[in-house]
C-alpha cells in the first residue's frame, strides 16, 4: 500500500548525465596534478572541487529540489566554518613566522636574539 | 492583500499567495506555527542534521591539516610522489588515488540509481544496485588498506615521522583518510543492512524513502572524499 506520493522522483537521464559529468570533472581534477604548484593549479583544484561537490549535493542528494528551509538548515551553518578557516590561517601564519624567527638557523641572523639562538643550537 | 505582522486570521490564504518568492516561503516556514520542514520525511531531516554535524567534524580535521601545513618550516612531502605507483614500467603519480576516486564516484552513481528504483517500487533492482554500491565501497576500503600497508611497511611512514619531510604529514594522513575510511566501512555495513531489510519486506508499506536516506549518507562519504582528494592529495 502506498501511504503517500513518492518524493524526489526524477528522470534517470539527469542522474546519468551528472554521473558522466562527475567522471569528466574528476579526470580534469586529476590532470591538475601535472601543473606546477602555483596560482593556476590551486585555482583549478578549488574550481573542480566545488563543481564536483555541487553536482553531488545538488543532484545526487536532491538538494536543488528541496524546500528552501531545508537547504538553509544544511548550507548556512557551514559558512561559520569559513570563519574558522580564516582565523586558523592567520594563526598558522603567525606560528610559522615565530618558528622561522626562533628555530630556523640563519634565517634572520641579525634579528635572532641571543637566547633564541641558544635555543636553536 | 497586505500582510500585517501578527495578523494570523487568514494564514492559509496569505501563505499560498506568498509562494511567489523564495524568501517569503522561507519566512513562512520558520515564522508561522506550523511544521518547519513541511513534507520532508523525519528520517531524512535527521540524516541531514547528522551529516551537518559530520561536516563540522571533517572540516575540523581539514582545518587542522591546513594549520600544520601552513605553520611547518620543514618542506611538506609532495603527495604526487609519495602516492605514485609503478605501472607499465613508469611511475604514475597518484595512480591508486585516482582509481579510488573513480570507484567511489561509480558507487555514488549506482546509489543514485538505487534511490530512483526504490521510488519506482522496483525492489529487486534497488536491492541489487545497493549491493553493487556496497561492493564498490568495499573495493575502495580494500585499496585504502593496500595504500596504508604500503606506506607503513615499505616507506616507514608513522604519525610522528616519515622519510619525506614534515613529520606532521603522517599524522594528518592517518587521521583524515582513516576517519574517512571508517565512514566508508560503516557505510558498507549500513548498505548491506538496508538491502537485507528491503529484501525481507520491512519497507513494503512505505514509499522506500529509506533508500534515499541511505543514499544521503553514501553520497556524503563521496563528497568528503572530493575535499580530501583536492586538499590533501592534489594541493
Amino acid at each position: 500500500m502506498r501511504t503517500k506520493e513518492p518524493g524526489q522522483q526524477h528522470p534517470i537521464r539527469i542522474y546519468l548525465v551528472v554521473w558522466g559529468l562527475l567522471f569528466l570533472v574528476s579526470a580534469l581534477s586529476y590532470s591538475t596534478d601535472f601543473i606546477d604548484r602555483g596560482f593556476w593549479r590551486w585555482t583549478l583544484i578549488l574550481l573542480f572541487m566545488v563543481l564536483k561537490a555541487g553536482f553531488i549535493v545538488g543532484v545526487f542528494m536532491h538538494m536543488r529540489w528541496e524546500r528552501f528551509a531545508l537547504i538553509s538548515v544544511v548550507l548556512v551553518p557551514p559558512i561559520l566554518l569559513l570563519v574558522l578557516v580564516g582565523l586558523m590561517s592567520i594563526e598558522s601564519d603567525y606560528t610559522r613566522s615565530t618558528r622561522i624567527e626562533y628555530f630556523v638557523e640563519g634565517a634572520y641572523d641579525e634579528a635572532v636574539p641571543v637566547s633564541a639562538r641558544e635555543l636553536a643550537n | 492583500m497586505t500582510r500585517v505582522l501578527g495578523d494570523e486570521r487568514e494564514p492559509m490564504k496569505t501563505i499560498s499567495e506568498a509562494r511567489e518568492t523564495l524568501f517569503t516561503t522561507f519566512s513562512d516556514d520558520w515564522g508561522s506555527d506550523i511544521t518547519t520542514l513541511k513534507g520532508v520525511p523525519w528520517g531524512k531531516a535527521m540524516m541531514w542534521v547528522f551529516l551537518l554535524s559530520d561536516t563540522f567534524i571533517f572540516t575540523c580535521f581539514l582545518v587542522g591539516y591546513m594549520s600544520v601545513r601552513m605553520s611547518t618550516v620543514e618542506p611538506w612531502p609532495n603527495p604526487s610522489e609519495v602516492f605514485a605507483l609503478h605501472a607499465f614500467g613508469v611511475s604514475v603519480p597518484l595512480l591508486l588515488i585516482a582509481i579510488m576516486t573513480f570507484v567511489l564516484i561509480s558507487s555514488s552513481g549506482t546509489m543514485a540509481m538505487a534511490v530512483n528504483m526504490g521510488y519506482q517500487r522496483r525492489k529487486g533492482a534497488a536491492t541489487n544496485l545497493i549491493l553493487v554500491t556496497a561492493l564498490l565501497g568495499a573495493t575502495f576500503v580494500g585499496m585504502q588498506a593496500f595504500e596504508w600497508s604500503k606506506l607503513i611497511l615499505d616507506e616507514g611512514v608513522r604519525p610522528w615521522t616519515n622519510p619525506f619531510g614534515a613529520p606532521q604529514f603522517g599524522a594528518v594522513f592517518f587521521m583524515v583518510t582513516g576517519f574517512h575510511g571508517l565512514h566508508v566501512s560503516v557505510g558498507v555495513i549500513y548498505l548491506l543492512t538496508i538491502a537485507f531489510r528491503i529484501r525481507r519486506g520491512t519497507y513494503d508499506e512505505s514509499n522506500f524513502e529509506i533508500v534515499e536516506i541511505t543514499g544521503l549518507y553514501w553520497h556524503f562519504v563521496d563528497l568528503v572524499w572530493v575535499f580530501i582528494f583536492a586538499l590533501f592529495y592534489l594541493w
